[in-house]
């Protein structure tokens, strides 16, 4: 056991994947000699070489076809799209052949890739450095989406990925690669020294896909997060002093929906908080899925607390970012109403 | 190698002889095979454009005109060797053997679909037969194939991907994508273009070769290219060897322009005539490719009239027959696989949601 940031953790993912299995392949814009803009891929070509780590040519779409092609041979390859905010000259590889590449071959072909891409915002990066696009994803069937909160979750999510037979979208919140985010951008940013989930086992181990981890247990309110948003909620339910219960969904597809149940119908009161922006965004099928599983358990209505639905702009960054003073204010007026 | 984009590599003459340098002296048992896999995707494709018209499914796409070039690169190619096929390159299939009634089933969508009634008609799958998963959209798979050749020289193995890419869809950046990776990589790879002449209404210039061709496509991403005569077997044949020669030795991908003709609508909802001349096909310089490697058979003292009236009345009956075992099965609505296939393959393992609306669904 050590502690590593976020960045490291993913790497250490990587690391051991490559060295685990020959099938693993790690590419992507800068992601081989140089090691990735965010670090994530340093030094693995030095240590596993160029045919397992490579850079490729400046062209989303070329990059996932080329993986789906791959692994529909019999290789596990895990790309980089550099930004998620660059994934959508790929959108359509994802959605047209790797997501139904099984179904409409009836089995005999499939793409067991794991794209990787660092998604959200925090970091002043403007319209096509800050976008939160998981929502699209996880509307289409067949595709799988997992966002790591921790260091601990990020190692053990992405090993789960690669050795999963299905495609997955692996979204990595940049803003928590150094440290815990909370949302106080005007305070002092902290490292994720000293964090719990920092720990890091050195080797393989796995956090299953589709299981939530209720990181606040509670009473009082339930509050559904994932990725950055995780930490800005435990900031806002810490200032409010209400005992609400943070779940951590991990994966969005497949969707842990008995702990959000069980949660729900235990409150009766939910809070669901995302980046992105809200209409037509996640919070919308998990609000629709709590109200058909939980109507009568429910106290009040649901909540969202999300992006505006503008574009991510960039002055304005931190009056976009739902942060804890809209999280806490949305717990409040949850709580006030019978 | 500069000029081959702008030549057009033929072999077989006017009158059927086998001339010049590109020559492949295939065996008469190898053209004979190749002239069954002609006829039998043209006889196979006439009873289901008709078994259409009647009603018996939603949808058809023949190959008729472009037979020589899946029957000849099928027939040259390994059996390991994996094609990204388009919806014209059905005579690959024919030529591999591919079981007829399996065809049928899956075109007419019934209980013994082997794509399990998922997939609009002829957009096969067939992995043992080197033929990779078709799907309705353009050039989408083009990348997968060099994705699929740097799997396979990772793998220190021989085999090569082929894939088809029509004329029109060269205008997609798939296409274009698919050739950077393929130089960069130097894939074992041999990227085709069909160049039909007609993307539905479009004429091939509209695809912006007015004053080019497709072959020289390659020129800008450092690859050789080749323009070839797509009617004659033999010519295919040749720059396929040539293609996966230079693959299998390392020296990367080829780029190949078929110049063919679509002698037929695009498909069942076309109507050709709506925008060229309803006599076109016959005027087409290239010749039909199974007339042309008959001719050649019949030349070189390999095939007779008798014999060729036989194959064709042989292989009418093999379709009839797989067409009545179909339709004892059931027709396009008539027979379907199981509800529960409908939910089936999505994931390797289905979540919740698909058991829960598979119990909704009733299935």
């Amino acid at each position: 056991m050590r502690e590593l940031n976020m960045v490291k953790a993913i790497n250490d993912a990587l690391d051991v994947m490559l060295a685990r299995d020959p099938d693993v392949l790690v590419f992507g814009e800068d992601v081989g000699y140089f090691g990735g803009v965010f670090r994530a891929t340093e030094g693995l070509q030095a240590k596993h070489g160029i045919r397992r780590c490579f850079d490729t040519p400046i062209a989303e779409g070329g990059i996932i076809a080329t993986a789906i092609g791959m692994g529909a041979q019999g290789l596990r390859p895990v790309p980089e799209i550099q930004f998620a905010d660059y994934i959508l000259p790929a959108f359509d590889q994802l959605v047209s052949e790797a997501a139904r590449l099984r179904y409409r071959s009836g089995g005999e072909f499939w793409a067991p890739i794991t794209v990787r891409s660092p998604y959200g915002g925090g970091i002043f990066g403007g319209q096509t450095h800050s976008q939160s696009p998981e929502a699209i994803f996880a509307h289409i069937t067949g595709l799988k989406t997992v966002i790591p909160s921790t260091p601990y979750d990020a190692k053990g999510l992405l090993i789960a990925a690669i050795e999963c037979d299905d495609p997955v979208i692996y979204l990595e919140p940049k803003r928590l690669y150094n440290g815990p985010f909370d949302g106080h951008h005007d305070r002092e940013i902290g490292t994720w020294a000293g964090h719990p989930a920092a720990q890091v086992p050195e080797g393989h181990y796995t956090v299953p896909l589709g299981k939530a981890a209720v990181v606040r247990p509670g009473d009082a309110v339930t509050v559904l997060a994932y990725g950055t948003m995780v930490h800005v909620a435990l900031a806002a339910v810490d200032e409010t002093g209400i005992d609400a219960e943070v779940i951590d969904l991990r994966s969005i597809v497949p969707l842990d929906i008995e702990t959000i149940v069980a949660s729900a119908n235990k409150t009766g009161r939910c809070v669901i908080v995302h980046e992105a922006s809200r209409f037509g965004g996640f919070g919308g099928e998990l609000s629709s899925l709590i109200q058909e599983r939980c109507f009568y358990g429910l106290e009040t209505a649901i909540e969202r607390v999300a992006g505006w639905d503008t574009p991510y702009p960039h002055a304005f960054e931190w009056d976009y970012f739902p942060g804890p003073a809209r999280i806490a204010a949305a717990l409040r007026r949850v709580m006030e109403n019978t | 190698m500069r000029d081959l984009p702008f030549d057009l590599i033929r072999v077989l003459d006017d009158e059927g002889q086998a001339v010049g340098p590109w020559d492949p002296r295939l065996s008469p048992d190898l053209m004979r095979r190749g002239l069954r896999a002609m006829l039998r995707t043209r006889v196979f494709d006439d009873r289901l454009f008709r078994a259409h018209r009647q009603g018996k499914t939603s949808f058809y796409m023949k190959s008729t005109g472009e037979e020589a070039i899946g029957a000849a690169q099928a027939l040259v190619l390994e059996r390991q060797d994996m094609c990204f096929p388009t919806y014209r390159a059905m005579s690959w299939l024919h030529a591999r053997d591919y079981p007829l009634i399996d065809m049928v089933n899956q075109i007419f969508s019934n209980a013994s679909d082997p794509l399990h009634g998922r997939q609009l008609p002829i957009l096969f799958s067939a992995r043992d037969y080197g033929f990779y998963s078709l799907s309705g959209n353009l050039g989408t798979r083009y990348g997968h194939a060099v994705g699929w050749a740097m799997a396979s020289a990772y793998r220190q193995s021989d085999s090569l991907a082929l894939a088809y890419c029509g004329e029109g869809s060269t205008a997609e950046g798939d296409f274009h994508e698919s050739l950077t990776f393929a130089a960069v990589y130097q894939a074992p790879v041999i990227l085709c273009v069909t160049n039909n002449q007609w993307a539905i209404s479009s004429f091939a210039g509209l695809a912006g070769t007015q004053d080019t061709t497709f072959a020289a496509r390659a020129i800008g991403y450092g690859l050789p290219g080749l323009r070839v005569d797509g009617n004659d077997f033999l010519a295919v044949a040749a720059a396929t060897q040539w293609a996966a020669e230079r693959a299998r030795a390392n020296k990367g991908a080829t780029l190949i322009e078929l110049f063919t003709y679509r002698a037929t609508g695009h498909s069942t909802s076309d109507d050709p005539t709506r925008y060229r001349p309803r006599d076109e096909a016959e005027h087409w310089p290239l010749g039909d490719p199974i007339e042309r490697l008959r001719q050649h058979l019949v030349r070189i003292g390999e095939w007779d009239a008798q014999r060729h009236d036989d194959l064709i009345a042989q292989l009418d009956a093999e379709v009839r027959a797989a067409v009545r075992e179909g339709e004892a099965i059931g027709t396009l609505g008539r027979s379907k696989p199981p509800l529960s296939e409908m939910f089936e393959g999505v994931f390797a393992e289905p979540d919740w949601r698909l058991i829960e609306q598979r119990r909704e669904a009733g299935a």
